[in-house]
Formats: structure tokens, C-alpha cells, sequence
């Protein structure tokens, strides 16, 4: 059979990725430049048996998609900046509750209201830091159409993998540009579903601390027990106890942390023998690519490290690079002012040169502007 | 006959963490009754709470519960019952959770009419936070932070929700537990949106600073201040000051959110 082509906006080819992935249930509230998410999915969720509801408001819509994920649908929902500074508490409670849910965050420049229609890159550190306390982030980074379809299949996989809250980060030009976008045959993609248990009802443990992922049966299912977003013991029910709450705060991160080669993914191009590297994601590796390419027109040993997970940040990735090559510096473009060059910074250890390239100008960030700074390094 | 309270408790989670003298254990017990009585299954009922005295309840109940954050039980609620429509949806919270931090979810949910019971445990005060004033602390009353009384108008929980739409809307008491029951019961029985305000009593938050010396004046101030609605429509202005009224306030039939949606959208139920 010939595989289905389609001419299609980035926003709706994560929408698409969505039902690929076996999701049913959408709660939203619209807000530019993610809209087009929402609009897609209250046109095909009933055809394929699930239901959407756009909500009151982004607090609402977070809450609709946690309590579907407990009632046993895999859940999407999809925002911008300040929706998503509005969902941030309840993904908190979708992290220490371990509830497996896509969230999607088409980037428009901030703080506040900021700039909605512009482009931006601008919410790395919310992604990471957005909800208080510490706990562990998964965020994929698409830079084309077709990744936007396949990284939020990915997303799905991972959230229910490891029954957690995973974040779709994109941007307003990748969200709303059109490309081609080819729709894999069922089966051909990878669809995870959660853990089912096979204990009996009444010895069923929703969070035994001495496993990194516990099944996870819906409400209905016959397997009743207790969810709260207070720290809880391995039934499930609120615990005071400090010791308790740092053995799961740190079962929460060591889980993710333990499975980085699963998680983390990064796509690197010339980087062999490169000694300048770009590292780039979404639109602005888009770019970077191109420098690269135009830099070894000119002589010089660049590449790019695109990483397609941003979260958990790629650092084993970047720490082998660069105890491999005779790297002399990273030129980190980014729609912000830096929030991911600091990231680099830190793995970089001083080792190379680390040179941010900022923008804040809602234009992509030109490969001529990358390809300048990669040449400062040689 | 003794009734069997046990069948729907974890024992282990007791004793509870209300205050002695609180009402929250006599409405908890006319919910197992209320919910006994209709031979619900127990894997069938999820319920729903946020943040407060009151929404630690779904904690000794063994039900599929959940406690989730300040305000937000209904929008959680409302996720849980659009995925699975076959599950017995209960969302609960006090006054401050349902219709201060959650006001927003309170009306909309009125609005929308899912098939979902929604109680509003009302003691006119946030007892965990330590008795600051809530949307219904009554003019002039004291808080904490309400040092020298109430000057905010407060809501009255089911005019808000009968304007906000909702099809069935009720008030009952912690003192009339028979009452209590049978209210519950019917709103369970009630095809949309019901919500039940619960007249409550929070000794320590709002009765010890505000005239009620002991648990028990409050309970008799709710005997003595609940009127029946059928009774009410008999009583002159002037024979009502003072006092509220309880029993079925509105009751409705519109069609419910999820069959109207399946039915619009093509999907079969």
C-alpha cells in the first residue's frame, strides 16, 4: 500500500501524532500560537472514539488531562508560554503522581502576555523548572513537520513508559509552517501503553519505592486505591515522613536518569571530526545545519548537535564530543538569551569556548549570523 | 439493625484528622449510607477532592479516590468522567476550594451539566489554613484575616450555582443526617449536574471566635436555622430573617453533557 502523504501545518501534524499513538482524550483552552492543536483534535478525536473539551481555563485543561490519564486515556493538551506558566502546578502533581500525559508548548516570547505571535525559544527553564520542587523533566524537541508527527508519538511512548508528565517543545514556525509529511502504516511506529498489574486487587501497591515504574490501572478497572499530590507512601496515602519523601523524590529523578539512552536522543551531523560544534534545536538547528554546511564549504571543521530531547539535558552526549574531538569551542544559538547556553556551559567545563547567539527578533536566527560565529572559533 | 459503615472505610487510614467537635464525620457517614443504599459498586465510584479538611475525605473511603490540587477537583473530575463515562463521579471540596481558588471550575461546571454530583462542604471558614475567611464567612463575622470582621459580601453557594445553570441544586445540614442522606441520594439519582451544599460546623476555625461557645451550639443553630423549602413557601419575610432553607432548591431535566457530545459528534455510545 502506498504510504500516506500529506501536505500538512506542523500544529496539526502533532495532532495526528497524537491519534497515531492512541490518544483519546484532548482538554484545552486555546492560545496562540498552539491553537491549531486543540482545533485538529476537536475535529478527529471522535472519529477515532475519543472525546475533547476545551475548558474554562489552562489550570482546568491540565487537571481534564490528568484525571483522563487516571480514568485510563492517554491524554494530550497543548499551549503556549503563558498556558503553560498557568498549567504548572498541576504538572507538578502529574510528576509526583506519576501520571503518564503529553503536554505540547508552542514557544512565543515572553514573560507575560509577551509576544504571541512571534517565535521564540524562550521555554527551556520553564520546561525544567516551571513547577516547584525537584523533579524530573522529559522534553522532546521537533524541527520539522514530520518529527512534529513522530516526536509526539515518541512523547506518548515515553510518558507511558515511565509514567510521567512529557513536554512537546516547539515553536510558532515549526507549529504553523507546511511541509510534507508522511503518515507511517499502524504498526510501523513504536505505540507503548502503560503498565498493567498482575497482582490481585488488594495487593496492588500504586507506588512501591523499590520499583522505578509501578502499572498503573485505570479508575474502573477493580483495582481501587488512593492518588494525592501530597507526598505519599507506596499505597498511595499521605506521608509526613522527610526520610520517605526524599527516597521517592529521588527514585522520581533516578528513574528518568537511569534510562537516559532510552530517553535521550541527538541527532549529530559532521561532528566526527569537528572542532567547532553548533549545538541548536527546532528552527534554529534548521539554521545551524546550514552553517555547518557552509562552514566545511569554506574549510572548517564544524558540526551540529541537534538534540531531539532536551530534557533530560544531553550531556552525555556533549561530554563524549568533547572528550573525543579537539573541539575548540560550541556556538549555541537560541531564540532567548540563553537559557540553554548555560546548560553547555556547564558541560562544557570550561574545556572549549562556549559562544551563545541570541535573538529575541521573532525572525529565525539566519545561518550567515551562525556561520560568523563558528568562524570566531578557528 | 447496626449498619455496616465498615464495608466502606479503610479502616487502616483511621482514626481521621478532623478536629474534635467537626461535622465532617457525620456527612461522611450519610455519604456511605446514601451511596449504600443505592448498591453502587465500589469499583464503579470515583471521588474527587481538593485541598482542605473537607477534601481529605476520599482518603477513608475505599473507592477509586483522588486529591488533587486547591480548587481544581471538578476540572480533574470532569477528565475522569469524559474518559469513562460509566464511572459515579464525585467531586468535593469546602467552601474556599469549591468556590473561591475554584469558583471558575464551580460555575462552568454548572454550565456544562455533566453527569457528576458536586458537594460544597460549607463551614463558613479555611479550617486547615487556620480559620482565614472564606467567599461565605458572613458579613462582619471574624477571621484571622478578618481581624475586625468580614467586610466582603459573601455568596450564597446555591443561588451561584442555580445561576450558573446547574440542573439540580440542593442544601441539606450536618445536624439533619436523615435529611442529608436523602438529599445525597437524590442527587446520585439526578441525570446532569447536581450540587449539594452542606451546612458544616468548624469549632475551632469559626465557632470559638465567633459566639459559639461549644460543637454543640453550632449543630443547634443549624436545627434551628434550617427551614425545609416546602415549609419556607409558606413563611412570611420577617418570620425567615435570619434563617436559611434546605431541601431540593431547583431541579431541572436538560440534557446531559456527554450524550449530547457523543450525539453531535457521531459517537456511538
Amino acid at each position: 500500500m502506498a504510504k500516506k502523504v500529506e501536505f500538512m501545518m506542523g500544529n496539526y501534524a502533532i495532532a495526528e501524532g497524537a491519534l497515531y499513538a492512541g490518544c483519546k482524550f484532548f482538554g484545552g483552552y486555546p492560545i496562540t500560537p498552539s491553537t491549531e492543536v486543540a482545533e485538529r483534535m476537536a475535529e478527529r478525536l471522535p472519529q477515532v472514539g475519543g472525546r475533547f473539551i476545551q475548558m474554562e481555563d489552562e489550570i482546568a485543561a491540565m487537571a481534564s488531562v490528568i484525571g483522563a490519564s487516571i480514568a485510563g486515556a492517554k491524554a494530550l493538551t497543548a499551549t503556549s508560554g503563558p498556558g503553560f506558566s498557568l498549567k504548572q502546578e498541576n504538572i507538578g502533581y502529574a510528576m509526583l503522581c506519576e501520571i503518564p500525559c503529553v503536554i505540547v508548548d508552542v514557544m512565543r516570547g515572553g514573560p507575560s502576555t509577551g509576544m504571541p505571535t512571534g517565535p521564540s525559544q524562550s521555554d527551556i527553564m520553564q520546561a525544567k523548572w516551571g513547577t516547584h520542587g525537584d523533579h524530573p523533566v522529559i522534553a522532546v524537541t521537533p524541527a520539522s513537520v514530520q518529527e512534529q508527527f513522530d516526536e509526539t508519538v515518541r512523547a506518548f511512548n515515553l510518558a507511558e513508559k515511565y509514567r510521567c508528565p512529557v513536554f512537546v517543545l516547539t515553536d510558532s514556525i515549526i507549529g504553523q509552517m507546511m511541509e510534507q509529511l508522511v503518515i507511517p502504516e499502524p504498526g510501523e511506529l513504536e505505540v507503548v501503553d502503560r503498565l498493567m498489574p498482575d497482582c490481585k486487587p488488594e495487593e496492588y501497591l500504586p507506588y512501591d519505592m523499590d520499583k522505578d515504574v509501578n502499572p498503573m490501572p485505570p479508575f474502573g478497572s477493580g483495582y481501587r486505591y488512593h492518588i494525592t499530590g501530597l507526598h505519599h507512601a507506596a499505597d498511595g496515602f499521605p506521608t509526613n515522613d522527610p526520610e520517605l519523601h526524599t527516597k521517592n523524590t529521588v527514585r522520581l529523578i533516578e528513574k528518568l536518569n537511569k534510562n537516559y539512552d532510552d530517553i535521550v536522543k541527538v541527532e549529530e551531523f559532521m561532528t566526527d571530526d569537528a572542532e567547532v560544534l553548533v549545538f541548536a534545536i527546532g528552527v534554529t538547528a534548521r539554521s545551524a545545519k546550514h552553517a555547518v554546511v557552509e562552514a566545511r564549504n569554506q574549510g572548517i571543521k564544524a558540526g551540529l548537535v541537534r538534540p531531539l530531547t532536551i530534557w533530560p539535558f544531553p550531556e552525555k552526549h556533549l561530554d563524549k564530543l568533547l572528550s573525543k574531538n579537539n573541539v575548540k569551542g560550541i556556538v549555541v544559538p537560541e531564540m532567548n538569551l540563553g537559557q540553554m547556553t548555560f546548560e553547555v556551559q556547564r558541560v562544557a567545563k570550561g574545556r572549549c569556548g562556549v559562544e551563545g547567539l541570541y535573538s529575541l527578533m521573532l525572525d529565525p536566527i539566519l545561518p550567515g549570523e551562525i556561520l560568523e560565529k563558528i568562524r570566531r572559533f578557528v | 439493625m447496626a449498619y455496616d459503615y465498615a464495608k466502606y472505610l479503610r479502616k487502616g487510614k483511621l482514626p481521621h484528622i478532623w478536629c474534635a467537635g467537626c461535622t465532617y464525620g457525620i456527612v461522611l457517614k450519610s455519604l456511605i449510607r446514601a451511596i449504600g443504599s443505592l448498591q453502587w459498586d465500589k469499583n464503579d465510584v470515583a471521588i474527587v477532592s481538593g485541598i482542605g479538611c473537607a477534601s481529605r475525605l476520599p482518603g477513608y473511603v475505599d473507592f477509586n479516590t483522588l486529591h488533587t490540587t486547591h480548587g481544581r477537583s471538578i476540572a480533574f473530575a470532569t477528565g475522569i468522567k469524559l474518559a469513562n463515562p460509566n464511572l459515579k463521579v464525585l467531586a468535593m471540596g469546602g467552601d474556599g476550594d469549591m468556590t473561591a481558588i475554584g469558583g471558575n471550575h464551580f460555575i462552568h461546571a454548572c454550565r456544562r451539566n455533566i453527569d457528576m454530583t458536586v458537594f460544597v462542604f460549607n463551614n463558613n471558614i479555611y479550617g486547615m489554613t487556620g480559620a482565614q475567611y472564606s467567599p461565605t464567612t458572613p458579613k462582619g463575622a471574624w477571621a484571622t484575616t478578618a481581624p475586625y470582621g468580614m467586610t466582603e459580601n459573601n455568596f450564597t453557594i446555591t443561588d451561584l450555582a442555580i445561576g450558573a445553570g446547574a440542573t439540580f441544586v440542593a442544601r441539606t445540614t450536618a445536624y439533619h443526617v436523615a435529611h442529608c442522606e436523602k438529599t445525597m441520594k437524590e442527587a446520585f439519582q439526578h441525570k446532569g449536574l447536581s450540587v449539594v451544599e452542606i451546612i458544616n460546623a468548624c469549632p475551632t476555625g469559626f465557632g470559638r471566635k465567633n459566639k459559639f461557645k461549644t460543637p454543640t451550639s453550632m449543630l443547634l443553630w443549624m436545627k434551628d436555622s434550617a427551614v425545609n423549602i416546602e415549609k419556607a413557601k409558606k413563611m412570611s419575610e420577617e418570620e425567615l430573617a435570619g434563617k436559611f432553607t434546605i431541601g431540593v432548591l431547583h431541579k431541572e431535566e436538560k440534557p446531559e453533557y456527554i450524550e449530547t457530545y457523543d450525539a453531535t459528534v457521531g459517537l456511538k455510545k
